[in-house]
């Protein structure tokens, strides 16, 4: 008898699909209604520390260099107050075998899957992780099919994600391409079932336990290189896995008193399952259409339990706009003679700006950089964004608006960032927590969860529930 | 007409879902159409020609149908056009970095 195919009847297999492909028994870490046990899931399904670094170090993963920008940070102390302006560093993960810091990612997901004796790895993604995984995937002799969201229904591709699928099938992975739309994920449980490989989420414990040696190793090489921790670390902020997995290796480095700050692209007012509009953004990954409602609902990704939970860990978080970000990758090249994917400058446009609101003294760390190349560049995804109808203008970036222009900054002074309120992400996480689990009275484990999963405390959780008419 | 043989490298195209059948909550734009899919093989027909029903294997070995669209599909994305827009940026930083002022 062959299995029901249709939408309905796949969608409803998901849990039963998903448990297989990830073998995790998420059940064992639900405590209340609300409430699981976060640290508890990582310790007993991820990977520690060591074994990690030990893991990465076979497959040529991790121990990036850290560089001084020396001119960027001339430049911002020539734009800042008298006395601000501080030293701008980057981590250059793109010198990682894939070409990004989802190398880290992929590392743990296709370690474990190989040692679970799975035969391959699926993984649904159109940015970076799809190589990262085709690439673990190779050294490790496991097959790969990588998913991507890639087209319009004119057929038209961002070249971007044309140039992910390029360098996955360069690795041996099957790549599957689709048309925009939520449903990917139909395609994705299909493909699980029917192959019985491992899903590598970047959600797993495994993803985040990657990203652990990125935060570790930032420690390190600050206190050998300058005798101390830096003091504001800028993550790009999608999924929240990057900036999760960061401030977790920092922690296990001791280096608690970094501020953490989380930047995305902000793409206001484009919804990301569009057809019409797919193709009139020119990031497709650490922008606000990812960053704000993974933020406010994690649990919204490819497993029961995401283990990346971004709020529990941002000190502050920051949007920059497209223009902004090109602008300054185009400075990175000039000025400091790195030529390095977009996507992956969208914290150092925050960077250049926060640098300038810090004293001379403070030390600002970009934790990521990302390969370009064909179809990955500002040349390609201007030039593309100007064939599908965007502006492209040399003006003020405050006047951008994201799906019609993009505002190169006339003069870089007018690059800045611009504050979400934490405040009220985290009241819309708690007001998500409860339109799902449709719970009408929070019990005592849930509020201590809240808080802790917020980064609030016990008063902040109560204010929103009573203003929600919550019981508690 | 192009005709592939069996073992060429090619492309193919289907339908996931027709609009009817798409999720209830996807924006009315994209209701309205189609969720499409490409995949890339080897042909595995012995003969077809461009938007015949086929069969391939892919890279990896799985066998999947749908309809020839391209014979030795290729990358053509590339660095694109010129930018105009961008040449000033590299100019007025070493310039700023020179002694120039930044204008307020």
């Amino acid at each position: 008898m062959s299995k029901d195919m249709s939408y309905r009847a796949v969608m409803e297999r998901k849990n039963e699909i998903m448990k297989k492909a990830v073998g995790i028994d998420y059940e064992k870490f639900e405590t209340d209604s609300i409430a699981f046990n976060y640290e508890k899931m990582m310790r007993e399904t991820g990977y520690t520390l060591s074994e990690m670094q030990k893991i990465q170090a076979e497959v040529g993963v991790g121990n990036t260099p850290i560089y001084e920008l020396k001119n960027l940070t001339k430049l911002a102390r020539k734009l800042a107050p008298k006395g601000k302006g501080a030293r701008i560093f980057i981590k250059d993960e793109a010198a990682n075998p894939s070409g990004s810091y989802k190398a880290r990612r992929a590392s743990a997901s296709v370690y474990h899957a190989k040692k679970k004796g799975y035969k391959g790895v699926i993984a649904a993604t159109s940015g970076n992780y799809g190589a990262a995984v085709a690439s673990q995937a190779a050294m490790r002799g496991l097959k790969c099919i990588i998913v991507q969201e890639c087209y319009d229904s004119r057929g038209i591709g961002q070249p971007e994600i044309i140039e992910k699928a390029r360098k996955c099938e360069a690795y041996g992975a099957e790549v599957v391409q689709l048309t925009v739309g939520p449903e990917l994920f139909y395609t994705f449980l299909k493909l699980l079932e029917e192959t019985g490989y491992f899903n590598a989420s970047l959600y797993t414990p495994y993803g985040i336990a990657g990203v652990e040696t990125l935060g570790y190793e930032i420690a390190m090489q600050f206190r050998e290189k300058e005798g101390r921790d830096p003091d504001v670390v800028v993550a790009t902020n999608a999924g929240g896995g990057n900036l999760t997995g960061t401030a977790r290796g920092l922690i296990k480095a001791g280096a608690t008193e970094v501020k953490i700050v989380g930047a995305s692209v902000n793409l206001k007012g484009l919804h990301m399952a569009s057809d019409t509009q797919f193709n009139r953004k020119s990031f497709t990954t650490g922008h606000t259409g990812f960053g704000i409602p993974f933020a406010t609902w994690p649990d919204r990704s490819d497993v029961p339990r995401s283990a990346a939970r971004s709020l529990r860990y941002m000190d502050r978080y920051v949007t920059v706009n497209q223009g902004e970000v090109f602008y300054i990758t185009e400075a990175l090249a000039q000025l400091e003679g790195l030529e390095r994917g977009p996507a992956g400058n969208t914290s150092l446009a925050a960077a250049f700006a926060l640098a300038q609101e810090l004293d001379e003294d403070k030390m600002i760390l970009v934790q990521e950089t990302e390969y370009t190349g064909a179809g990955k560049h500002i040349q390609p995804q201007l030039s593309f964004a100007k064939e599908n109808g965007i502006e492209v203008i040399v003006g003020n970036p405050d006047e951008e608006v994201p799906g019609k222009n993009i505002i190169l900054p006339k003069e870089p002074n007018l690059i800045k960032v611009r504050d979400i309120d934490l405040n009220k992400i985290k009241k819309s996480y708690i007001k998500n927590c409860i339109k799902h689990t449709k719970v009408d009275k929070v019990s005592e484990t849930d509020l201590k969860f809240l808080a802790e999963d917020t980064n609030s405390s016990e008063d902040f959780v109560i204010k929103v529930l009573n203003e929600l008419d919550i019981k508690y | 007409m192009k005709i592939a043989k069996k073992g060429d490298w090619v492309r193919i195209h289907n339908v996931v879902l027709n609009p009817e059948e798409r999720a209830p909550k996807v924006p009315d734009d994209t209701k309205k159409v189609p969720l499409e899919m490409w995949v890339k093989g080897f042909l595995l027909n012995d003969e077809a020609k461009i938007g015949d029903e086929v069969e391939i294997e892919t890279y990896i070995g799985r066998k999947v149908k749908g309809k020839l669209i391209e014979i030795n599909p290729y990358y053509d994305h590339d660095f694109g056009k010129c930018v105009p827009e961008l040449l000033y940026i590299g100019k007025q930083l070493r310039s700023f970095l020179e002694g120039g002022e930044v204008n307020e």
